[in-house]
């Protein structure tokens, strides 16, 4: 298990008025990491290059762009405010100097270009000294006259027009929206996941999926591929507007929703989507244009006799995240994190317990709604370790391996720049030691909803409420 | 008589199931204190909650004032209250009750 320190960037000192962040993402070398929040704003930002001059500033993450993603919008059918928080960034793979991203909220997702300028052209001479536009056909003047001579006299009268020069200039970066991808949800959207074709990627709300195609943004598309194994070219069709729909035809016999989807790393047709009732659906969109008879169904059997008015509410699975690998796929309820392994549906194959102690205080967590919080997971960049959030701002990590597993906290007094962080422990009754805490002392204000790893170094990007944390391990 | 002894023996049921499970516990702490929950037929009230989630308004005239914070915020609503008051004076604003949020109704709710 690694041992986790501060970054000496400190946690931002936002004014109050900071908005919670709603969701955390390192893009895929891990330089950028972007966050996004309640006020629709995105925040990108970057690790600072090891320098000589500067060896105490390795690894740290500056602000590198922030920009308006989102605005609230009303929706006058439904008389519903549609909220500009963030639900989900999901970056693409860099393909050339630019950064793109996708940003979602309840209704629309944006595909961002972040660019970088550092250069600007300077000398133009498209202007007289005044500020007018210089007439095009006097720059250049040919004047015929006839000399008393008789001679033709040609005068070339040329201000050339000049070229102009690249100087250096101060960074500016810049994001522009490149596509907006709207009106194809009806209810609001949980999930966007990048396909490994990287032309692709899924939207998923409450109760249908959408595969859009990057390029286009008029309507979302279900995919059929051509008949051979060769995944290019794509035969696209109109046939249904989505590839999965749990909509019943009488509402009222609505019994489960879909709660997080995600597109396999490697595998470009399979994806997987989990429900309100703790289950996961793998679909392979070759088979089938709508995707409502999944490939693979994955379920924990339960114990009837155990069976209460909480089951089906804790077993909500709030996020499901594939391994790097594309084996495993690790799936969040309330109270425990679950490897499955993609070849068995009939039970996970690792199951680490979150906050156990919290079983003995459902009652009060219904009563104040934090039993509906949704917790997100993430894997290490090798998946030998995995990360969730609890409540009280602490944060656990369980180590495949080893099965140790540990509970951090990240909060301002324990993230004094390159101290190591002490690991915390909670107290579940009988004495109470030093330094442990009572369940009945931890605060469920401060719940750590959205964590991210690095995807190659042991670097954690933290969301706690307004603040953001982030720690690299000591040993490098 | 047998009417007790049925008692007691729900009332051990109970307490065998207190010990073995917290989260029975708990389950009984709650409908003690909400006996109606879970007893409403047709669909989960906590999906559909969960499928219209954000505040609902009258129309967009509703909207704007909300968003303005206007003091006007204490109109009633087009339906009345069961409880109006039909009284011996004609009301004033400060009579008036005060506008209810438009939220979809409570999970507690009967």
């Amino acid at each position: 298990m690694p041992l986790f320190v501060p970054v000496s960037f400190p946690p931002s000192e936002r004014d109050q008025k900071a908005d919670i962040i709603s969701t955390v993402e390192f893009n895929y070398s891990g330089e950028l990491l972007a966050t996004g929040d309640k006020g629709g704003r995105v925040v990108i930002f970057q690790r600072e290059q090891e320098s000589k001059n500067r060896p105490s500033s390795r690894g740290e993450y500056n602000v590198y762009s922030t920009f308006q993603s989102h605005e609230p919008e009303f929706d006058y059918l439904k008389s519903l405010e549609i909220e500009e928080k963030i639900n989900k960034i999901r970056w693409l793979p860099q393909q050339n100097a630019a950064h793109f991203l996708l940003s979602a909220n309840d209704k629309t997702i944006k595909l961002w270009k972040i660019s970088e300028r550092d250069k600007r052209a300077e000398g133009y001479n498209l202007k007289d000294e005044d500020g007018r536009l210089r007439d095009p056909f006097r720059i250049t003047t040919l004047r015929v006259s006839l000399s008393h001579l008789f001679q033709w006299h040609f005068e070339l009268q040329v201000q050339p027009v000049k070229v102009p020069v690249l100087m250096p200039m101060d960074l500016m970066v810049e994001a522009s929206p490149r596509r907006i991808f709207a009106n194809a949800h009806t209810y609001h959207i949980n999930s966007i996941s990048v396909n490994s074709d990287y032309e692709t990627y899924l939207s998923a709300d409450d109760l249908r999926i959408n595969l859009w195609h990057l390029e286009i943004t008029d309507r979302s598309f279900s995919i059929l591929y051509a008949i051979s194994d060769v995944p290019l070219p794509i035969l696209l069709k109109h046939v249904l507007p989505y590839i999965v729909d749990i909509k019943p035809a009488n509402m009222e016999e609505l019994t489960e929703v879909i709660t997080a989807a995600e597109c396999h790393p490697h595998q470009c047709n399979v994806f997987v989507y989990s429900s309100s009732k703790g289950t996961i659906r793998l679909c392979d969109m070759r088979a089938a244009a709508l995707c409502d008879r999944h490939s693979k169904f994955f379920e924990e059997p339960e114990d009837p006799s155990s069976r209460s008015f909480f089951s089906e509410i804790i077993s909500s699975i709030s996020d499901v995240k594939f391994s790097h690998s594309g084996r495993y796929m690790m799936t969040r309820d309330y109270l425990s994190v679950k490897v499955w392994d993609l070849n068995m549906e009939n039970r996970p194959v690792e199951t680490y317990q979150v906050h156990e102690y919290l079983r003995s205080k459902l009652c009060s967590l219904y009563e104040n709604d934090c039993i509906f919080d949704k917790f997100e997971c993430c894997w290490n960049g090798s998946d030998s370790a995995i990360m969730t959030g609890s409540y009280n701002n602490f944060f656990r990590m369980f180590d495949r391996n080893t099965r140790r597993d540990i509970t951090l906290e990240a909060s301002r007094e324990n993230s004094k720049p390159r101290a190591m962080l002490k690991p915390r422990k909670v107290c579940t009754g009988g004495k109470r030691k030093k330094d442990e805490i009572s369940v009945d002392s931890l605060d469920f204000n401060k719940k750590i909803l959205h964590t991210a790893w690095h995807p190659k170094e042991n670097v954690i990007a933290v969301a706690a409420t307004n603040n953001l944390y982030i720690f690299q391990d000591k040993l490098n | 008589m047998s009417g007790e002894v049925e008692a007691s023996t729900e009332e051990q049921q109970e307490m065998q199931d207190t010990v073995v499970s917290p989260e029975k516990a708990e389950e009984a702490k709650l409908k003690a204190r909400y006996p109606h929950l879970g007893t409403r037929p047709g669909g989960s009230d906590l999906l559909r909650k969960r499928l219209q989630k954000g505040q609902k308004y009258f129309d967009s005239g509703d909207y704007n004032m909300a968003k303005a914070k206007m003091k006007n915020k204490q109109l009633p609503t087009a339906a009345a209250e069961k409880t109006e008051i039909t009284g011996d004076h004609i009301p004033t604003p400060q009579d008036l009750p005060q506008r209810k949020q438009s939220l979809v109704a409570s999970k507690l709710a009967v």
